[in-house]
């Protein structure tokens, strides 16, 4: 058995070595259909899909290393991380936040459509890739650290930040291709990248007060869950990076044939 | 052309809607390809053909007191030749004639002549026109003679019913009760083994997504939302829905999950292997954008792969995901383009743990996709179907999944004989928009279907009736249905079941040695 009693009401501490991702995930439904709003996991060792089928508002706090699309599809739940987090780190999430205390790894926040995701130091390739937003729905993506290559591609939406907290000083974001495709949503970056190391698409501007204003507020949060200096880190300097075209591949194909845009030729138009 | 569309408020203000296109203005080369004729005596100065065409190829000259075209915009939709009330019009190939030559065709010439004035990639709309082989016309279909009878389906029972997913390798049974003992994969079961293939809200119009929905629940079977997401007025039709997780990931949250019967994962499609999709943003109305969940407008964009899965493995977690994300409630299929290994790839893609294959040949169709990717890309559905079932039967894993062929299905005996080369069920799409007075003009990437099919356009949507389109897209099903139970009677046979993969059934005409080894038939006579 590798559930313990909860220590109060609501708690619940569940002992996750030897289980297999589909076992504990059953155990974890079983657990928030009992009622349980906070569930510590002690163990963890690799065990995929944590928090994906738990549309409720639950706490977990993960102890050990979690594995592979964690959150993915989640919609509702906290998930705290006590280590590094893996691969698809809130793939196609939909609501909810994650926490990570350390790094995650490739494809953060894919697709994300809501929720928020704060991981304290670096995260690898493909990083928010895809992200995208609906009136309120809009997630947040906000990276401690620095990024690899492709961070914000194909962007359609959302808030990224990245704080470069993990640079040392004189050191510069390393990661190409950022926002390539990108034909929404915001990155807000603390410190420089050279122009080709972004995307044809992106354009890049400084910040104005209401940008300034909705940075403050989630860069507060962030140092909220890792017990930060906000004040270190508002000062930036940052950099905004936007989409310059709403319709990026608007002119890679051959315009329709002329009816298609509704124009009749003048020479034909009688009167 | 878009300015009154909105900027996500994060975006800078200055964001353009369009990246510049690099064009100098010059006159166009393009002859007209149709010519519309309006019988003068017929005509009765109505306008209504006028008020049809979407495309600007009719005008009303008030001057002359006649319909004037413009036969360059003219695509053959026959939107206007149908509405005529006294049949005045005709659509006829433009009399300009090319000197002949075999290999710079009209149409080779049209293409470079549009590409040299525009420098874009070209686009089109359904499946590819140049004539591949069709393997189906090369098949012939046994029947009973004198040895075994032949079956009266009109008095004794036939069954289509099939059902999807996976199956267990073997059986136990419990001693004591005789009931079952191995615990079986989620299964979906449809009446008739014909569904209605991905088309998303967005390629086709909502009253078109509504028909499917409906025709599906009339007739026992399941339509597919493509990856556009799922309109909340249709969920109510979540039991015959199959949902879509595409690149995209548009309109993908856990209701969307739960409402469904089946989830299916894009991979590839037969019209646009390898690549993504990009809906432009003149067809993303309000209602596509709540139903995609991105801002009115913009263009949606699929990347080309899932960046989530870059291999078997990462299939395979995506796979578990969604069987996470939905308690191991329902099967979840992998959609590919019919490509040069789609056998060994189905084998990958059973090991990975799907429960559903479907297969998309090249004659695959599609809302839009670069004219150069449709009609190059992939392999004829015919041989992927039979390679992918003979390799998971070799291997001992076809019980593991559930196969869907895909990609230009023009009738009952096509379907019938996919059965018998190994599929569980087939996928229409071009068939049923016929059904829904597609002509198979190929301008659906233009978001002016005169049909209302291909198109977003409020106006141009209302001319599909929810309610007659289901009854025309029941009623196609229903005489597919019937005359699958002739066939199957003339062969003696009254289950689907015993054809699936029974290749002896078949046998090939007019093909070579290697083609009728690929397919696994025997030549006629043989």
């Amino acid at each position: 058995m590798h559930v313990e009693a909860g220590r109060d009401g609501n708690t619940v501490e569940v002992d996750a070595a030897g289980l297999s991702s589909r076992e504990l995930n059953l155990r974890l439904r079983e657990l928030v259909t009992a009622g349980a709003t906070h569930i510590k996991l002690l163990n963890v060792a690799g065990q995929r899909y944590i928090g994906s089928d738990l549309d409720r508002p639950v706490t977990l706090e993960i102890f050990g290393t979690p594995g592979n699309d964690l959150g993915s599809f989640m919609d509702g739940p906290s998930i705290i991380v006590h280590a590094n987090a893996q691969d698809g780190c809130g793939n196609t999430m939909n609501g909810g936040t994650i926490v990570v205390h350390g790094l995650a790894g490739d494809i953060t926040g894919l697709s994300a459509r809501g929720g928020k995701v704060f991981i304290r130091d670096d995260v690898g390739y493909r990083a928010g890739i895809h992200m995208k937003q609906y009136q309120e729905r809009c997630p947040v993506l906000v990276i401690g650290g620095t990024a690899q290559d492709f961070l914000g591609e194909y962007m359609a939406g959302g808030i990224l930040v990245v704080l470069g907290l993990t640079l040392g000083s004189g050191h510069r974001h390393r990661a190409n291709f950022v926002g390539t495709g990108m034909h929404g949503g915001v990155i807000y970056l603390r410190g420089s990248v050279e122009s080709q190391q972004l995307g044809k698409e992106v354009g890049v501007a400084e910040l104005d007060d209401q940008d300034k204003a909705l940075l403050q507020g989630i860069i507060s949060e962030f140092c909220g869950h890792f017990c930060m200096d906000p004040r270190d880190m508002v000062a930036g300097p940052f950099i905004k990076l936007y989409p310059r075209y709403l319709r990026p591949y608007g002119p890679l194909y051959a315009p329709t044939h002329r009816g298609a845009q509704g124009q009749v030729p003048r020479w034909k138009v009688p009167g | 052309m878009t300015s009154t569309r909105q900027a996500p408020a994060t975006t800078q203000a200055e964001a353009h809607v369009q990246a510049p296109a690099y064009s100098y203005p010059m006159p166009s080369y393009l002859k007209p390809r149709f010519r519309v004729e309006i019988e003068d005596r017929r005509c009765i100065r109505c306008q209504c053909c006028v008020e049809q065409c979407s495309f600007g190829a009719l005008f009303f000259d008030q001057r002359r007191n006649e319909v004037g075209t413009v036969e360059q915009n003219c695509v053959a939709c026959h939107r206007c030749v149908v509405f005529c009330p006294t049949q005045a019009i005709s659509v006829l190939r433009h009399p300009v004639e090319y000197r002949e030559n075999a290999h710079w065709r009209p149409e080779v010439i049209e293409d470079i002549t549009r590409q040299a004035e525009t420098g874009g990639v070209l686009l089109t709309g359904m499946g590819s026109d140049k004539g591949w082989t069709c393997y189906w016309d090369k098949l012939c279909l046994n029947a009973s003679q004198v040895t075994n009878p032949s079956i009266d389906p009109l008095r004794e029972p036939m069954e289509l019913r099939t059902y999807l997913g996976s199956k267990p390798d073997r059986v136990e049974l419990d001693p004591k009760s005789g009931g079952l003992r191995t615990r079986l994969a989620p299964q979906v079961m449809v009446e008739t083994p014909i569904l209605f293939s991905a088309m998303s809200y967005g390629a086709v119009s909502i009253n078109v997504h509504e028909a499917l929905a409906r025709a599906a629940a009339m007739t026992g079977t399941l339509f597919n939302t493509g990856e556009g997401g799922l309109h909340p007025k249709l969920y109510s039709y979540g039991k015959n829905t199959i949902v879509q997780v595409a690149s995209g990931r548009f309109g993908v949250h856990p209701e969307y999950l739960d409402v469904a019967s089946i989830i299916e994962i894009k991979i590839g499609q037969g019209a646009k292997p390898g690549i993504g999709g990009h809906l432009p943003g003149e067809k993303v109305s309000d209602d596509v954008a709540f139903t995609r969940m991105i801002p009115s407008g913009t263009d949606a964009l699929s990347p080309a792969p899932q960046h989530d899965i870059y291999s078997i493995e990462d299939l395979s977690q995506l796979i578990h995901a969604l069987k996470e994300a939905t308690n191991y409630t329902k099967p979840v299929s992998v959609k590919i383009a019919a490509v040069h290994n789609s056998a060994a790839i189905a084998s990958g893609i059973a090991r990975a743990g799907a429960d559903i294959i479907a297969l998309d040949g090249i004659r695959g169709s599609t809302g839009a996709a670069p004219k150069i990717i449709r009609d190059n890309l992939g392999i004829p559905i015919e041989m992927a179907i039979a390679s992918a079932d003979e390799r998971l039967r070799k291997e001992g894993i076809r019980q593991r999944v559930s196969l869907i062929a895909a990609g230009g299905f023009r009738n009952s005996a096509d379907v019938i004989k996919a059965i018998a080369l190994g599929a569980d069920a087939v996928y229409i799409g071009t068939a049923a928009l016929i059904a829904l007075g597609c002509t198979e003009c190929q301008a659906c990437y233009t978001g002016r279907c005169a049909w209302g099919l291909t198109t977003t356009d409020e106006k141009l949507t209302k001319r599909q009736n929810p309610d007659i389109a289901a009854q025309r897209l029941a009623n196609l099903l229903e005489g597919w249905s019937h005359e699958m139970k002739e066939m199957l009677g003339a062969m003696g046979i009254n289950a689907l079941e015993s054809l699936r993969g029974n290749r002896l059934h078949l046998r090939s005409v007019g093909l070579t040695q290697q083609e009728a080894d690929v397919l696994g038939v025997l030549q006629a006579g043989a």
